[in-house]
């Protein structure tokens, strides 16, 4: 019985140790402001190894994900994000990067929604 | 004790004070039933100023009163915003009523009525349905006429009937679809495209070269798939009419509901009617038919994009009728071959010469599909797609004294899946088709009847490096009861030299089954004999064409003088390894033979689109074809096909005003070159025609008055220069004789036209 119950506790902690999600969602908040933002970013994100979906909402700035927790995690994403010259919440862009956007991307006077110029 | 006292009296203090000076009240929600419900979330504040509040649950707000304001505005997404003068504090309760539908700001975005993709890897154009009013289309087959994607031909003197063309192929070549759903196929294929009326349709995608392997093998030289209006946004209410100056008239009907939040449906319901006899050209033949349709389609729509499900229903019924040939034929009396069944007559028929020559052909439809589409809500990027349709087609019909009745009863469905591989770059679609087709087939009197099945399973993979280049293989291996087991490789690639420049690759392989009379039923009105060249094939002893097409594209944005534009230059070949060689060159009969040495049609096309003036586009091309056929006669350029074309679209739009009213002005030119006749020099002189049929060009115009957004009016002219070919119909004076002949038809029958309609909608 011990026997029985120590093996289950071992494949369970096995398990609990594995039950890193396959298929991750997340969302956080990407600064941008239009369709060549979005498409930056998601470029960005999807360049992530692990990452297998992403998608830029341009007005509410929220970056949808779906990742393999095996693979990645949502610091290197952001790191990648920022590495392209947005911001998000936690990570700011180094100046380099922010002005290597176009220049009509350049959120951080005017945050608004964009798309309609585009 | 004594501080809590004090400090709780200090805080409300200068609430007590404040709450003196208060506007408090309740909002009501005018347009509810019962109207003492309050209106929850409603924003009420202060004209000019950062004092605002929004109202609680029960519709009851409170916001500080401050003298330097007067106007009280209350606002709700869906209400009409009311200003209130309140000059002291007071209790107010105020009603807002629902706003108006029709007084909503609509942002709209500038689309262009034709669309040609730029990141995907097919050649696709879209053709929207601001494009389809500029003509007004009646039917499928006539609503390519601004677009020089495709060409419209005419096949026969007789019906009238458009034929389609891409790269220099006629529409067996090309897959129909209806909304993925093969559609004019088999027995449906010479008329197909004209029983979709034009309402019904909301876009029509064109893929030039070797399509997608999803929906079959079939496809050689491109696809065009045609998306119909959906009940849940589609008008409430939509009526069109129409009446040409040829006495026809045609009306249409859309019914659209929202059942419930997930459920709509649709009634679609179609009319046309011709009852005038024309015979402009005085030859004694209808130019026209005398035509019948009705058309009804119910269409079901379910929605749940919670849960990740979409659905939709279709059931559609056609019963079309046509009448043509001489101009006093009453079918009732005058059919001769029903005299010779009466009569009991074997063999040939003997005739006294006094008989009128008539056909008709009557066709009645039956098509329902399913469609049944699950996204996973915790995977976008993974859905599973079923579709399944069945259709049952009869057409009987006789033209003069050949019979030919076909019944087609169809079924087809697919199974597909879809996913990525690792991410969303690379995306991949899976699955299995099953399709039966049954034919029951009456020629003369030969009976052709047969049941083909087929299976089929495949795999199409998707590459996107969100940047250049963007790549779709697919592959599909099929088992076929008479074309046997096969494998289809099809590949497209897009590669983005530089900005708004796109550079396009494709190649791929089809196969197919020719339904030769179906195909060609222009030659039952003829006194040709018909001539199998028997090899022992499996499909009316012939064998299975085989084809491969391989095309380049370029395509490139530009914007001069301020204004957009685009300009695309195309190449296609399609090679055959097999065809059924359709061969006319001997008057007395027509051939079909498996192809015995080479057949290729190639296409260039140059196309540029440019805004030219605020408002006013214009869209031109050139196109060159050469599609040329070793011929038992020897290697021959295609008969009654335009080696050269050029083609012009005009339109101007004046703004649009606030309820919608607006001018539109369309004009179309199609200039045709030369084209070979097939041989007559063996008969008499008086049925012979020249080598090559006379360069001409067409003209199409159109002014649409938009009044409101409810209303429409629209005129418009087609065949403007009034040309129309001499001798449709050969042999016209003995159409029992020997050299009658309605097939060698290379211009329009119908001469200068002019058309009215209006659209109306809810």
């Amino acid at each position: 019985m011990k026997k029985i119950i120590l093996t289950a506790v071992v494949v369970l902690m096995a398990t609990i140790s594995y039950a890193q999600d396959k298929n991750k969602k997340m969302t956080f908040d990407v600064n941008g402001k239009c369709g060549m933002c979005k498409e930056r970013i998601e470029k960005a994100a999807l360049g992530v190894k692990g990452v297998k979906f992403a998608t830029w909402d341009i007005p509410s700035h929220q970056l949808s994900v779906i990742m393999d927790e095996n693979k990645t995690d949502a610091m290197k994403i952001k790191t990648a994000i920022v590495a392209v010259g947005h911001d998000t919440k936690e990570l700011k862009a180094t100046d380099e990067a922010y002005n290597s956007v176009h220049p009509c991307c350049l959120y951080r006077e005017d945050n608004s929604d964009d798309s309609g110029h585009h | 004790m004594n501080t809590y006292i004090k400090l709780l009296i200090a805080v409300l203090l200068p609430f007590a004070a404040l709450s003196q000076d208060k506007v408090e009240g309740m909002v009501v929600d005018g347009g509810a039933i019962n109207t003492t419900l309050g209106l929850p979330g409603a924003n009420v504040y202060w004209m000019n100023s950062q004092i605002g509040v929004v109202t609680d649950f029960d519709g009851n707000f409170s916001i500080p009163y401050d003298a330097q304001y007067h106007k009280l505005i209350i606002s709700y997404v869906g209400f009409e915003s009311d200003t209130l003068t309140v000059d002291q504090p007071r209790k107010i309760k105020h009603t807002l009523n629902p706003s108006n539908a029709l007084n909503e700001v609509v942002v709209n975005q500038k689309r262009d009525a034709v669309q040609k993709a730029y990141f995907s890897s097919q050649n696709v154009v879209t053709i929207n349905s601001a494009e389809l009013l500029k003509a007004a289309c009646c039917n499928l087959s006539e609503s390519f006429e601004t677009n020089p994607a495709i060409d419209v031909n005419f096949s026969d003197a007789l019906t009238g009937t458009k034929q389609i063309q891409m790269l220099g192929l006629t529409s067996p070549y090309l897959l129909i679809t209806q909304e993925n759903i093969p559609m004019v196929r088999g027995a449906s294929q010479a008329y197909g495209l004209t029983f979709t009326p034009g309402t019904w349709v909301e876009s029509i995608q064109i893929t030039k070269g070797a399509g997608s392997v999803v929906n079959g093998y079939e496809s050689i030289s491109g696809q065009i798939n045609t998306e119909l209006v959906k009940p849940l946004t589609d008008n409430a209410v939509f009526v069109n009419g129409y009446a040409n100056q040829n006495g026809r008239y045609e009306l249409n009907t859309h019914l659209n509901k929202k059942l419930t939040e997930k459920w709509s449906t649709g009634l679609y319901i179609h009319g046309n009617k011709r009852t005038q006899k024309e015979d402009n050209n005085g030859d004694g033949f209808l130019d026209a038919p005398l035509a019948n349709q009705i058309n009804v389609m119910n269409r079901w729509q379910y929605q749940d994009p919670e849960n990740g499900w979409v659905s939709f229903l279709n059931v559609r019924f056609l019963n079309d009728e046509k009448q043509v040939g001489q101009l006093n034929f009453n079918p009732d009396t005058d059919r001769v071959d029903q005299k010779f069944t009466a009569a009991n007559q074997l063999g040939a028929p003997v005739l006294n010469g006094t008989e009128i020559w008539g056909s008709e052909i009557n066709t009645r439809r039956f098509d329902t599909s399913l469609k049944l589409g699950y996204v996973f809500p915790e995977l976008p990027f993974q859905s599973v797609g079923f579709q399944t349709s069945y259709s049952l087609h009869k057409q009987d019909s006789y033209f003069g004294l050949n019979t030919y009745d076909i019944t087609h009863e169809s079924i087809y469905t697919n199974l597909l899946f879809n996913s990525i591989i690792g991410d969303t770059k690379n995306k991949f679609k899976t699955g299995v088709t099953f399709a039966y087709d049954g034919y029951d087939e009456m020629v003369l009197t030969d009976d052709y009847s047969r049941v083909d099945t087929s299976i089929g399973a495949f795999f199409e993979f998707n590459y996107d490096n969100l940047d250049n280049v963007n790549l779709t293989a697919g592959l599909r291996v099929d088992n076929h009861n008479r074309l046997g087991t096969f494998v289809t490789p099809r590949l497209h690639v897009r590669y983005t030299p530089w900005e708004k420049g796109s550079l396009r690759g494709s190649f791929g392989r089809g196969k197919r089954a020719a339904n030769i009379f179906a195909e060609n039923q222009q030659l039952f009105a003829s006194s040709r004999t018909i001539n199998i060249t028997n090899a022992g094939g499996d499909i009316y002893g012939l064998d299975p064409e085989d084809a491969w097409n391989y095309g380049v594209s370029f395509l490139q944005g530009f914007t001069f003088l301020d204004r957009p534009g685009n300009v695309s230059v195309d190449f296609y070949k399609t090679d055959f390894k097999n065809q059924i060689v359709v061969d006319w060159e001997n008057p007395r009969e027509i051939s079909f033979y498996n192809l015995d040495g080479k057949s290729s049609a190639s296409s260039f096309q140059v196309e540029v689109n440019h805004e030219i003036l605020p408002k006013l586009e214009l869209r031109t091309a050139y196109k060159y074809y050469d599609v040329n056929t070793d011929y038992t006669a020897g290697n021959l350029q295609k008969p009654l096909q335009a080696q050269h074309r050029y083609f012009a679209n005009l339109g101007y739009t004046t703004e649009v005003k606030e309820n919608g009213a607006q001018w539109r002005f369309d004009y179309t030119v199609h200039a045709l070159g030369k084209q070979r006749l097939p041989d007559t020099s063996s008969n008499e002189e008086a049925y012979q025609l020249g080598a090559y049929a006379d360069p001409y060009s067409l003209m199409n115009g159109q002014i649409t008055r938009v009044f409101s957004n409810t209303f429409e009016l629209y005129i418009g002219g087609e065949n403007l220069t009034n040309h129309t070919q001499d001798n449709p119909v050969l042999g016209a004076d003995n159409p029992f004789g020997s050299n009658f002949d309605t097939s060698i038809v290379y211009a329009p029958i119908m001469g200068r036209m002019f058309y009215a309609g209006f659209r109306f909608k809810l």
